[in-house]
């Protein structure tokens, strides 16, 4: 069971209260109509899956329903860290 | 391969079974092989298995990091049926029924294959429409399927709660009656005693941890116990750690893996001979030849590989089938586990070549690829065998994520498993 910290709430929460999003820091093209097939489909997709650290969108669907992200490690489930949605992860698979 | 038969159980008898042949050999890899499976699931095993008998191939090895079936294989809830809504799906996993339908003669192996129907509830006006609409889709593809109201249902289960007072009333459901469940270490080790006995060579306890490139072509592969093994073809059929995998080679897979829980109750007195699903308050259920209630979960919405599933869904899936069957609210769990399901977009395998030269993937199978085992294990390995797809197989193109053609089975066919 998780025990998520919301960044807006400032609260740890249970999991229950949060939906997972799938991956964060996705930007979309800016323009669309220029990008080959191969951009769009990877751009609606193909998502970041690693073993290991992962930044993921979620959102306090019981709570204050704000989006914020997850750092989190898919391997042993440990949050690493919680920030707003805005902001760039401090702890990242290269650091 | 020492034959199985009723009369080798009464001449074993006479030695108190103690003389019985191992199933398989256990070989060290050779330094090439025609074709390397990487993965020993039920799908690689049967892809080895079909292109040694097949396709002639045989010089071919599979390797698997731990044991035999011991990934998704057997930790699913062995639900096999082909009532699948779009033509490209209901091709596949009905090549995959008509091979089920005698594969424990083919393979002379005990599968416990039990063609006991499974009934895909509705409880709303729309997964009435939408089973009706699956239903006659079925029946043009040759597919036996039914649609019945809520007396149908409840003349084939008896002790569901079908009354109009239940919190989300049974307004009906498709039933398969040709579907079933199969007992699912008994595939993976039918497949891999046929396998080995055509020469196919399975490597346990052996993990691939690069995948060795040449030009831009895959040429074989490093394992951690054994360094190098090289190979023409290379076919990876790792499930949930197949984004892994392709990354050994450098390239991305459309797929997310996801951990899939299920859970058994104690043994119980038979109570339950066919298969419930329901997609809308998300349970599954079916009773096993041990007695034991089989129910299956949802997979839990965040990424993971942990093999566990988390709490909440169980909790979610055990009130969806109290509801359903007031009768075992008393009834006590025995045992949870989770798998690692690798999920595609549009909820359909991936049966592919990819961007590197010599290099195929099978996977993409998520929540539900047990049925398809021998379907999936015979078209790949035509597709190993022959460097490309066929007609059945083409449409499970990973390139399709780039071309738009989805196969969009996703709410479509009521997906899970
Ligand atoms: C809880 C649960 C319930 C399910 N219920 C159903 C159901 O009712 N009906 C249905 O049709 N499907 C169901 N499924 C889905 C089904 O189990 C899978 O789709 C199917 O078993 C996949 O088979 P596979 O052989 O591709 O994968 P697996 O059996 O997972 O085999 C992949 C193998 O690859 C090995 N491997 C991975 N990485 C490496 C490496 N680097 N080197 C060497 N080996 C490696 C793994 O150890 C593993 O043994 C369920 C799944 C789960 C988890
Ligand atoms: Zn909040």
């Amino acid at each position: 069971m998780f025990y998520i910290h919301c960044p807006y709430c400032d609260e740890h929460r249970e999991e229950e209260e949060f939906h997972a999003k799938g991956q964060a820091h996705i930007a979309r093209p800016l323009d669309p109509d220029a990008c080959t097939d191969e951009e769009w489909g990877n751009f609606l997709y193909f998502r970041a899956n690693p073993r290991g650290i992962h930044h993921e969108l979620w959102v306090h669907a019981a709570g204050c329903r704000k989006f914020f992200n997850i750092t989190r490690d898919t391997q042993t489930y440990a949050i690493l860290e919680t920030y707003r949605l805005g902001e760039q992860p401090s702890v990242t698979s290269q650091s | 391969m020492q034959k199985y038969s009723g009369f080798g159980l009464l001449k074993h008898a006479l030695s108190h079974h103690e003389n019985w042949q191992r199933v398989w050999r256990n070989p060290k890899p050779k330094k090439h092989y025609d074709v390397i499976i990487v993965g020993g699931g039920g799908h690689g095993l049967a892809t080895a298995y079909y292109l040694a008998k097949v396709h002639k191939v045989t010089n071919v090895a599979v390797i698997e990091k731990g044991y035999l079936g011991g990934g998704n294989t057997a930790r699913n809830t062995t639900i096999v049926r082909s009532n699948y809504l779009w033509d490209e799906a209901a091709f596949l996993y009905e090549h995959a029924m008509k091979l089920w339908e005698g594969l424990a003669q083919d393979l002379n192996y005990n599968l416990m294959f039990s063609q006991r129907g499974v009934l895909n509830l509705g409880h709303t006006l729309q997964d009435m429409r939408d089973i009706e609409r699956r239903v006659n889709a079925n029946r043009l593809n040759g597919i036996d399927s039914v649609a019945l109201d809520t007396a149908g249902v409840q003349k084939i289960v008896p002790i569901m709660d079908c009354t109009s007072r239940a919190r989300y009333p049974i307004l009906g459901a498709s039933w398969q009656p040709r579907a079933g469940v199969a007992r699912h270490d008994a595939v993976a080790w039918g497949f891999a005693r046929a396998a080995d006995a055509l020469g196919v060579d399975l490597i346990q306890q052996c993990e691939v941890d690069d995948i060795l490139m040449q030009n831009g072509n895959a040429v074989g592969v490093n394992t951690k116990q054994y360094g190098e093994i090289h190979a023409d073809r290379i076919g990876c059929v790792v499930a949930g750690n197949s984004g892994v995998v392709a990354k050994m080679a450098g390239f991305e897979l459309p797929v997310e893996s996801h951990p899939l829980q299920a859970l058994v109750s104690e043994p119980i007195r038979p109570i339950l001979d066919t298969v419930v699903m329901s997609n809308q308050v998300h349970g599954y259920i079916s009773q096993s030849d041990k007695g034991d209630l089989v129910i299956g979960a949802g997979i839990d919405g965040y990424n993971g590989y942990g093999q566990r599933g988390s709490y909440p869904t169980i909790e979610h899936t055990l009130q969806a089938i109290v509801e359903m069957f007031p009768i075992f609210s008393r009834v006590r769990m025995n045992r949870q586990w989770g798998g690692i399901v690798d999920t595609t977009p549009d909820a359909c395998p991936i049966i592919s070549d990819t961007p590197i030269g010599n290099l195929f993937f099978n996977c993409g199978w998520g929540t539900g690829g047990f049925k398809a085992t021998p379907g999936s294990g015979h078209v790949f390995a035509e597709t190993l065998a022959k460097g490309e797809a066929n007609a059945l197989a083409k449409p499970f193109s990973m390139f399709r994520f780039h071309n738009g053609a989805l196969v969009d089975e996703h709410g479509a066919a009521g997906v899970a498993h």
